[in-house]
């Protein structure tokens, strides 16, 4: 019996060796198409792609804050002005916000995690569920944004949101982007970058803002695709939802809190 | 029963006019602070990103949750066929389609875009209960127009019977609608419960009928028509009825979110450590807006007083504006609770650290908008009662229960 | 007799009037001269169907792109911007919704208000902070212009 298992199998090995050849051949052109393709999207979004982040808040530094600052770049979100007469704790409490860092202590253990805060993109989003116009919407590849053609700035969204995530614009805006429009009166929030989503690009802001950073605590991408990042970083650790009793089947998870 | 005359309000036309002026002034410097947040934008306002529901909301809710109950009198004289009530049923009417339109008019007028009114009429996502409102309102304001015709026109007397049980059983849908608003929300501990909309019910009951009882004794007394004290005291022994089923579904509220540890902290921030929140509960909900009003109703001497009678109303108006208030702002302003078991050290977004609640308060203009819907509520009813023949000429006990006479 | 004849005059003045507001010779233009429009002998539709149905282009392409993510389309607002904004005297682009700009000229003669520009940009912008780097839109668009409120964008 030992012989036997002495003996090379070259079948088997050249049945290997053209199995390997066969899978870099069929998949190497999609590698390369995917990196090309920075173009406009020509057609609807479908929900053949869902995105979604892991956030991995061991990974998250103290103090660090370079998502919310490329964020607010990205967006648009530096550009907003203190209105004339108002107060700077006013202020504070009234300019949008898309992404926020959070330091939570457990109360019994004293651990200290931190964490970025953001729009959760829900699979059954609460927001979209009250909007009366329907202006809160969630678009078919997952992403919960708001319509502010259609948004009449009731604010019932940001009283039903289980994350405070929302932002209500509470002064006419001067200077805004052509990728981010932004005006007084509608409700808006973290988009997962949807301009870049829909110009092709990889990734978000904050996404790419922490790996530039050097934490890599964001991980960004398509949670149907089994070999995304974001699906393999998932298969590797335990991660869960925030608030996950409300059975939202949020689009962002968080490990290692 | 005595047949039961109807005529306009007949006040002296200089005080009938100064009254309408008063009121128009109130209304306008309402519409001028309105027109300024929504030139400025809500920066000018106390209302955050964290507390987005402020002053004008306490005020609409509760407009809109009194006209309700306001029709409550009508109700009871047609679905429950009381005789009594029956010569009050206009006046019931016109109130309720008055404070429903003030109440909407300062939400509409609240909204970041108020232009995009049309928007809201014409696109709806019916899973959200405020487009449902958006009908339940407008569709009430209907039912409730032809419910009065068919009490004022002779011709479709017979009709106010089936027209009073749509508009009895729209009226709690209604009501129930609005305090679902609240209830359907899971994000927030002190919403989140199906006892909101029964409370809503409970509370329409009482402020509706507190606010048609001052309305009824003013427009009465400055007209010198007899209301006799049978009436009075039936109306205020009513009161007194839903005053108590107030406590009573209070009580179940905060017994059953305290049964469950989950919601400790909620309602630990309204009963004890919430500052003008529990200051508002205890005083205003609990002890003006209830207990006051509940010992003058059944006092042996104070009970048949009308002074008395109309300070207990006032007070459960009053109580009420608190109880929308600790609802509405004190539920905003205590923080989602996203981390069980967990105490947040610092946030960029103002999410309760150390379990600190959110800050607001009321600022000037949107106390004006408040007040201007409900001066517009009270320019409707005067104008109402002026042209219309609306108002029994009398409510002296002969004519509400000839069985008082009989016994002299 | 009097009464007619001045209901008369009052019809036909009307008449005169509406019809002077009728959209003038095919051959003015309303185009900013120093715009890349300028230089372009028709809009991405011919000029009659843009000024009678510019909007309902708009409207529709609006939800195209909001729900649909569809970007690549010739009717995006952008696009319109970044062919009809025209240089200022300092040769910084300025906002279309200004006075005497693009947008505006038609507009405040047909006194029809836009809220377009409350929200939108009215000055060509990066698509993307990336993109601004890589500097695809010139040398003059690599950060964002001083839209101001002065240049007229937010009539709120």
């Amino acid at each position: 019996m030992t012989q036997e298992h002495d003996k090379v199998d070259g079948a088997r090995r050249s049945f290997i060796g053209a199995a390997a050849g066969l899978t870099a051949a069929t998949v190497a052109p999609g590698v390369i198409l995917h990196t090309v393709a920075a173009a406009p999207r020509a057609e609807a979004v479908t929900d053949k792609v869902r995105w979604g982040m892991l956030i991995d808040t061991a990974k998250c530094a103290d103090g660090c804050t370079a998502c919310v600052q490329a964020c607010d770049r990205e967006n648009g979100l530096d550009l907003q002005i203190k209105p004339e007469g108002a107060s700077e704790q006013m202020w504070d409490r009234q300019r949008a916000v898309w992404i926020r860092k959070v330091q939570v202590q457990d109360n019994l253990t004293g651990r200290v995690t931190n964490l970025p805060m953001l729009c959760q993109h829900c699979e059954h989003p609460p927001c979209v569920d009250v909007c009366p116009t329907g202006a809160s919407f969630k678009r078919a590849d997952g992403i919960v944004m708001v319509d502010r053609h259609t948004c009449i700035g009731c604010r019932y969204c940001m009283m039903a949101c289980p994350y405070k995530a929302r932002s209500f614009i509470h002064q006419v805006v001067a200077e805004k982007l052509t990728a981010t429009p932004r005006g007084k009166g509608c409700v808006e929030s973290c988009n997962l970058c949807v301009h870049r989503r829909d110009h092709g690009e990889a990734s978000t802001a904050c996404a790419d803002a922490c790996a530039a950073a050097g934490h890599h605590a964001i991980v960004f991408g398509d949670l149907t695709d089994a070999g995304s990042a974001v699906s393999k970083a998932m298969a590797a650790a335990a991660s869960r939802q925030i608030r996950e009793d409300l059975d939202l089947n949020t689009g962002v998870r968080y490990s290692s809190i | 029963m005595k047949r039961i005359v109807y005529r306009e309000w007949r006040l002296q036309p200089e005080r009938y006019w100064g009254l309408l002026a008063i009121l128009g002034a109130v209304a306008a410097i309402a519409g001028l602070a309105a027109l300024y947040m929504e030139h400025h934008g809500h920066w000018v306002t106390g209302m955050t990103n964290q507390v987005v529901w402020g002053t004008p909301h306490v005020f609409a809710v509760f407009l809109i949750v009194a006209a309700s109950g306001a029709l409550n009198v009508a109700s009871i004289g047609t679905v429950f066929g009381r005789t009594a009530y029956k010569p009050l049923g206009r006046l019931s009417g016109l109130l309720s389609i008055a404070l429903l339109a003030g109440g909407l008019m300062v939400l509409v007028l609240d909204l970041g875009r108020p232009e995009r009114l049309v928007v809201a009429a014409t696109t709806y996502n019916f899973k959200s209960i405020f487009a449902w409102n958006i009908f339940l309102y407008t569709g009430f304001m209907v039912i409730v127009v032809a419910y009065l015709w068919t009490m004022a026109e002779r011709k479709v007397n017979a009709y106010s019977k089936p027209v009073g049980y749509v508009a009895f059983v729209w009226r709690l849908l209604l009501t129930m609608g609005t305090g679902a608003i609240f209830g359907f929300l899971v994000a927030r501990q002190a919403y989140d419960t199906a006892i909101l909309p029964p409370m809503f019910i409970i509370m329409s009951f009482a402020y509706g009928l507190a606010i048609f009882i001052l309305v009824l004794m003013f427009a009465y007394h400055q007209d010198k028509r007899p209301m006799g004290d049978v009436m009075l005291f039936k109306l205020k022994n009513l009161l007194g009825v839903f005053v108590a089923a107030i406590l009573l579904l209070t009580l179940m509220y905060h017994l059953t979110k305290l049964y469950g540890t989950k919601n400790h902290g909620v309602e630990a921030f309204i009963l004890m450590t919430g500052g003008i929140y529990t200051a508002m509960f205890w005083i205003g909900w609990i002890l003006v807006g209830c207990l006051a009003p509940l010992g003058i109703v059944y006092h042996p001497v104070l009970g048949k007083d009308r002074t008395w009678i109309a300070a207990a109303c006032g007070m459960v108006i009053l109580g009420g504006l608190a109880a929308v208030y600790v609802i509405i702002i004190g539920g905003q302003a205590y923080p989602l609770e996203m981390f069980p078991g967990k105490t947040i050290l610092a946030s960029g977004f103002h999410d309760g650290v150390a379990g600190a609640a959110a800050w607001y308060s009321p600022s000037i203009p949107e106390v004006l908008l408040g007040i201007g819907g409900v001066a517009v509520a009270l320019i409707i009813t005067a104008v109402g009662v002026r042209v219309l023949q609306f108002l029994p000429e009398s409510l002296s006990d002969q004519v509400v229960d000839p069985h008082v006479a009989a016994k002299g | 007799m009097a009464n007619a004849v001045v209901r008369g005059l009052l019809a036909v003045t009307g008449l005169v009037w509406a019809l002077g507001a009728q959209p003038v010779a095919a051959d003015e233009t309303f185009v900013t001269p120093g715009s890349n429009a300028a230089g372009l002998t028709s809009c991405v539709e011919p000029t009659d169907f843009m000024r009678r149905n510019h909007m309902e282009i708009i409207k529709h392409q609006r939800n195209t792109v909001v729900h649909q993510g569809i970007r690549d389309s010739k009717h995006t607002l952008a696009g319109c911007i970044d062919c009809h904004v025209a240089p200022g005297p300092d040769h910084k682009p300025v906002s279309v919704y200004a006075e005497g700009q693009f947008c505006h000229r038609c507009h405040a003669y047909a006194a029809v208000d836009v809220n377009c520009f409350g929200c939108h940009a009215t000055v060509p912008t990066p698509a993307t902070a990336s993109k601004a780097a890589s500097g695809e839109f010139g040398p003059d668009v690599a950060q964002v212009p001083d839209q101001g409120a002065a240049a007229g964008g937010n009539r709120p």
